[in-house]
């Protein structure tokens, strides 16, 4: 097995730090103390067989499952040295600044501009100058900007799915988010739909932090940086992403990535 | 938990069958090449030189269920070392079966003339090269880094063996300049030997590599006893 000290961290300047976390669905555990330092911007991919607890892990970090009732969550998440969880959070600034693609892209039913401009919106941006450009900057770093900047105010529903799940990416960008989670933003996406949010991912990634839940392993070896494998729940091992896909230090990661298990 | 990958596997079996038979083709090629010097059979020497192009053949067989390996499955951690180390071996394996060639082609050009002395330790470098290529290709089969270490420190022997060749040929060739023809050519074959020697610890690298996903020379010096650091 993995060291324990080894375990959840690959290098300093951690945007966000994971310690001794649990989580429970009522009775039922599904996290068991996991513990992990997500380095800023880089790409982190989260793997695992289904029902392993990654996604639960992933909603974790903006507290995406208070929602669910008769959860309980145990230990800390500090973003930027400050645990979300601490009482008197703001939960809604606490989204704002984590922010969430999710498996299937959601537009709203309303134009390409409204959607991205809804959140900027909520927040209290009302003057038309400074919406435009936020609209067009988010656009512009989904790489959306040029199909879509003669048809901005067409139904967001007539895009491609593709170009869908970029609208949602740029939705999530016009709040100014720190941190972007994604979770399997590209099952639902051909594979040139697919490598053009990879693409966006690594223009995304020099300003903010990314965390990156797939089944696609091979999507995981191609654009993350460092690499956590959940297994039952647990963090088994997390590693820079070259090591974990040619020589991981524990056995599971190795049944795991090489199909053996899963 | 669920098994998965049949087909794969069996893609991988199939790789590592070629590697064996292409290290029993060597084997059988460095043999064939000392019986033929030792007993100065040109028509078998021929053989060797005409044999060799089924081992080329059959590394390029490797070479590509490899890269179709690769390019189909997406291979990672091990059996992406297996894959890799698989294809440096048949690489290694096919130079080393040339080298076998050159001793062929040197009972060739040697034909009409008497031996300059009773072969001993030439034989002896073959063998011990044959030795070391058995448990190399078990250590593959196996995946056993201890193995493949203990292989390549027994280059060591082959070294050895060649010093002494060489310095007993360059008697030969002080005492009497008339036999410098027949000392070279017996040096050469040496030093075929001697190629083959270094190739197969560079076939022990691989199976470190493969196994515990370290890429560093082992220099032959390692006692057999000594685990893989």
């Amino acid at each position: 097995m993995v060291p324990e000290q080894d375990k959840g961290s690959v290098g300093a300047n951690p945007k966000i730090s994971v310690r001794h976390l649990d989580f429970y669905y009522g009775g039922k555990q599904a996290l068991s103390n996991v513990q992990l330092d997500i380095p800023a911007r880089e790409i982190t991919a989260l793997i695992g067989p289904s029902g392993c607890g990654k996604t639960t892990f992933l909603r974790c970090l903006n507290r995406m499952n208070d929602m669910i009732d008769g959860v309980r969550v145990e230990g800390e998440v500090l973003l930027d040295g400050v645990n979300i969880y601490a009482p008197g959070t703001d939960v809604v600034d606490l989204r704002r600044r984590v922010g969430l693609v999710f498996q299937k892209p959601n537009p709203f039913p309303q134009s390409i501009y409204d959607n991205v401009a809804f959140g900027p919106r909520v927040l209290g941006m009302n003057r038309q100058g400074d919406l435009d450009a936020l609209v067009e900057k988010s656009l512009r770093q989904a790489a959306l900007w040029d199909q879509v900047k003669d048809n901005l105010q067409h139904p967001a529903l007539d895009l491609s799915l593709g170009e869908q799940q970029r609208l949602c990416i740029a939705r999530t960008l016009a709040v100014q988010p720190e941190v972007i989670l994604m979770d399997e933003p590209c099952s639902a996406l051909d594979p040139i739909a697919t490598l053009k949010i990879e693409e966006v991912m690594q223009q995304l990634k020099e300003e903010y932090t990314i965390v990156i839940v797939t089944h696609n392993m091979q999507q995981a070896a191609r654009v993350s940086d460092q690499t956590g494998f959940f297994w039952l729940g647990e963090l088994v091992e997390f590693d820079v992403t070259g090591r974990i896909f040619t020589r991981p230090r524990c056995d599971l990661t190795e049944a795991y990535v090489t199909g053996r298990v899963g | 938990m669920t098994q998965t990958r049949s087909t794969f596997d069996r893609e991988l079996a199939g790789i590592q069958d070629h590697i064996l038979q292409m290290g029993s083709m060597l084997e059988h090629a460095i043999r064939r090449s000392i019986e033929a010097l030792r007993n100065q059979d040109t028509d078998l020497a021929r053989r060797i030189v005409a044999d060799d192009q089924k081992v080329n053949d059959l590394r390029y067989v490797i070479e590509e269920d490899c890269m179709a390996l690769i390019a189909t499955q997406q291979p990672v951690a091990g059996d992406l070392r297996r894959i890799i180390a698989s294809m440096h071996i048949a690489i290694e394996m096919e130079r080393m079966a040339d080298h076998a060639e050159g001793i062929a082609h040197l009972v060739i050009r040697m034909a009409g003339e008497p031996l300059l002395k009773p072969l001993i330790d030439i034989p002896r470098m073959a063998e011990v090269a044959c030795e070391v290529l058995q448990s190399n290709l078990d250590a593959y089969v196996v995946g056993d880094a201890s193995a493949a270490t203990a292989a390549a420190g027994r280059d060591a022997e082959i070294d050895h063996l060649y010093d002494q060749v060489f310095r007993e040929l360059l008697t030969f060739m002080i005492q009497d300049p008339h036999t410098v023809n027949r000392a070279t050519f017996l040096l050469w074959v040496a030093h075929n030997l001697e190629r083959i020697g270094d190739r197969l610890v560079n076939f022990s690298e691989r199976v470190v590599f493969m196994t515990t996903g370290q890429l560093r020379e082992l220099d032959g010096s390692w006692s057999k006893d000594e685990p893989p650091g």
